[in-house]
């Protein structure tokens, strides 16, 4: 599987898009930095680009891959491996490269503008750890979507689908939901939304870890009573956890089937 | 100013008045005949002169009855040993400074405090030190005081065991500057107070508020600094309030607001900043009063308007990085906002006379969906919300129509 994992990994480093991905993260980062001149500023302000982008970025890529790659994994079938290595191996080459190009794009220009002696090196650890877990999550999507659908248009199609309703749409639905309710109490409701969606979850997590969590009054307080402990930082890490796993299940059972 | 040349007057009268009589000086020190600060008092006549010498006393419930001058030399101290009351100052005209006033003790039943002014007049309270006392500086019925330069910490833990700093009841042109409170419920408290002037003071680490007006008029309070209190300031059902110069920083948590205001009517707010405050102002019942060039900067809100005030006047403020710059409760709004600087305003200004040629919406639909619901801030700086509000701006349906400054500026102003 090692083997499998490092020749995705250097098929993957090998094509521009990751450098430009990893430019991109680089180059932001670095400039929100240089003109807010403010490490926990830099933070909040790239919090959507994490929100919006890496979410994006992971199912769009990994789609694109597992189409392209498609004639390697016939070719790799035909040895003599088991199909779970194959493709377990595929699938963690693709997310950890997209990881790490994140993880080092977003995280150097911090090193830079000396956000280890600042106080908010933690909300740092914290914000890159859920762009980690986001990039996994999604990748995991993209292969289990399109494993499920040989026509690489609807493939394509649903996984942008996802994406929206994920990012925007879930929103729409839970604000439908507090306003329509408002009579109720719905702290506990709303715990359980946004353990159901990975990008909010990864959003609170990160504003409950900046000192704007003050804002979020009451609310927040609950919200930080669940998710600041260190046992809801360990749910929600699990939660993002199922999120992976729980498509990488689907994507493994159909891949063990499949007549390729 | 009134209460400045009264208080100048005073200090030139009790001078002339002390040259006038046959005054003397006494001297109380450890080793002295007169060993404690009560019987310098017993001894003195009126129009004295107390020097209270350097080292340690032992005393509880001192009063002060007759006109004194008091003065404390390289600061002695006056410990209550936690048994109660230290200073009572029942007497007209009397000057206590550089004495150091600690342990007085907590009580649930009576008000002790360590320098107590029981309704006197002409009293001057000037450079000394509290420590752990209970109420600092504690006023009734009282006026024509100056308390100043005075440092005051306590050892507050939680708003029911603690007390206020400088605490003022029925009062009447008291003049409140240069002090610094800290460790207490309230800095200065001031109840049925009128006619007074707060300034210049410090109010920094207090469990409730820096500075708390309740039913008290005609007040002005300049230039002080309020931060990390539970909140800056709260003037309460006052009328004519007059706010200055203050700088309202970091009062920071879910509950505190740099500024509250209920109740109030003809008051005027000019030239204050607010820095890092939860709220910046907060809004109740608040009738034709000026809010003028002051700065908000990075705020959780910069005001929160609620709906039953009415004709208050925003004009020549600075907002700037604030998470929601306006919010209300309310679909009507009878306030007006003109000429503020607004660092979210994305208008262009085509004839480049300063002035923005589109109108600018502070209240996003946001901040109005979490006064109505405030669990959905859990959907703060949610992609989706962002949306709703770019919407929301351009066709506005749900938040006030007429909250919007017509004449927003292109620059921060200067004031």
């Amino acid at each position: 599987m090692l083997k499998i994992l490092k020749y995705s990994f250097k098929d993957i480093f090998r094509s521009k898009w990751l450098l430009i991905y990893f430019g991109f993260f680089f180059v932001s980062t670095w400039f929100l930095l240089y003109f807010t001149n403010d490490p926990s500023k830099g933070l909040v302000s790239l919090l959507n680009i994490i929100l919006m982008l890496i979410p994006l970025m992971a199912i769009v890529f990994s789609t694109i891959y597992f189409y392209n790659a498609r004639e390697f994994t016939e070719l790799l079938l035909a040895q003599p491996i088991r199909r779970h290595t194959i493709f377990t191996g595929q699938y963690l080459g693709l997310s950890l490269s997209m990881a790490t190009s994140f993880f080092l794009g977003s995280g150097i220009p911090f090193l830079f503008f000396g956000v280890q002696n600042s106080d908010s090196s933690g909300s740092l650890i914290n914000m890159l750890l859920m762009g980690v877990l986001l990039s996994f999550v999604f990748s995991a999507l993209a292969f289990a979507i399109s494993i499920y659908n040989e026509n690489r248009i609807k493939g394509f199609g649903l996984a942008i689908l996802v994406w929206l309703v994920m990012a925007i749409v879930y929103d729409g639905i839970f604000i439908y939901l507090m306003v329509r309710f408002s009579d109720y109490p719905l702290e506990k409701l709303a715990i359980a939304l946004s353990l159901l969606n990975p990008i909010d979850l990864a959003r609170i997590n990160i504003l409950l870890q900046l000192d704007i969590s003050a804002l979020m009054g009451y609310t927040g307080a609950i919200f930080n009573k669940f998710f600041g402990t260190a046992m809801g930082m360990a749910i929600s890490v699990i939660a993002m956890l199922f999120w992976t796993i729980i498509p990488l299940f689907f994507y493994l059972r159909k891949a063990g089937r499949k007549d390729f | 100013m009134i209460v400045k040349r009264l208080i100048t007057a005073f200090l030139l009268a009790l001078v002339w008045s002390a040259s006038l009589s046959a005054q003397q000086s006494l001297s109380v020190c450890p080793d002295c005949p007169l060993k404690t600060l009560s019987e310098g008092i017993a001894a003195a006549s009126p129009f004295d002169t107390i020097y209270l010498q350097k080292g340690t006393y032992y005393e509880n419930d001192v009063d002060i009855n007759k006109p004194l001058v008091i003065i404390g030399v390289g600061f002695p101290v006056i410990d209550g040993r936690e048994q109660g009351e230290i200073l009572t100052i029942t007497s007209d005209s009397v000057l206590l400074t550089g004495v150091e006033v600690r342990n007085v003790g907590t009580s649930y039943i009576r008000d002790q405090a360590g320098i107590y002014l029981k309704q006197v007049k002409d009293v001057s309270v000037i450079g000394n030190r509290l420590i752990n006392t209970f109420f600092g500086i504690y006023l009734e019925y009282s006026q024509h005081v100056l308390i100043k330069d005075n440092y005051i910490a306590g050892q507050a833990r939680d708003e029911l065991n603690s007390a206020n700093a400088i605490h003022l009841w029925k009062c009447h042109k008291v003049h409140i500057t240069g002090n610094y409170a800290t460790g207490h419920r309230d800095g200065i408290y001031m109840e049925f107070v009128d006619s007074s002037l707060v300034e210049n003071n410090e109010s920094t680490r207090n469990l409730r508020y820096g500075l708390h007006f309740m039913f008290s008029n005609d007040d002005k309070y300049f230039d002080n600094r309020f931060a990390e209190n539970g909140v800056g300031v709260a003037v309460m059902y006052s009328d004519r309030i007059e706010m200055t110069g203050n700088d309202f920083t970091h009062n920071w948590s879910p509950v505190s607001y740099g500024l509250l205001l209920k109740e109030i009517r003809y008051s005027k707010i000019w030239h204050n900043r607010f820095l890092k405050n939860t709220t910046a102002i907060y809004m109740e019942n608040t009738i034709e009063s000026d809010v003028f060039e002051n700065d908000f900067i990075s705020n959780g809100w910069g005001v929160k308007i609620m709906g039953n005030c009415e004709e208050v006047v925003f004009h020549s403020n600075n907002f700037k990085g604030n998470s929601f710059d306006v919010s209300t409760n309310a679909k009507q709004n009878y306030n007006k906002f003109n000429h503020n600087y607004w660092s979210a305003y994305t208008g262009y200004d085509l004839d480049h006379d300063g002035t923005g040629d589109i109108p600018f919406r502070p209240v996003k639909l946001f901040g109005y969906l979490v006064e109505q619901v405030p669990t959905s801030i859990i959907l703060l700086r949610s992609p989706f919300m962002e949306l709703l509000n770019h919407a929301e701006n351009v066709m506005p349906v749900i938040t006030p129509e007429t909250l919007k400054d017509e004449s927003p500026k292109m620059k921060p102003i200067i004031w």
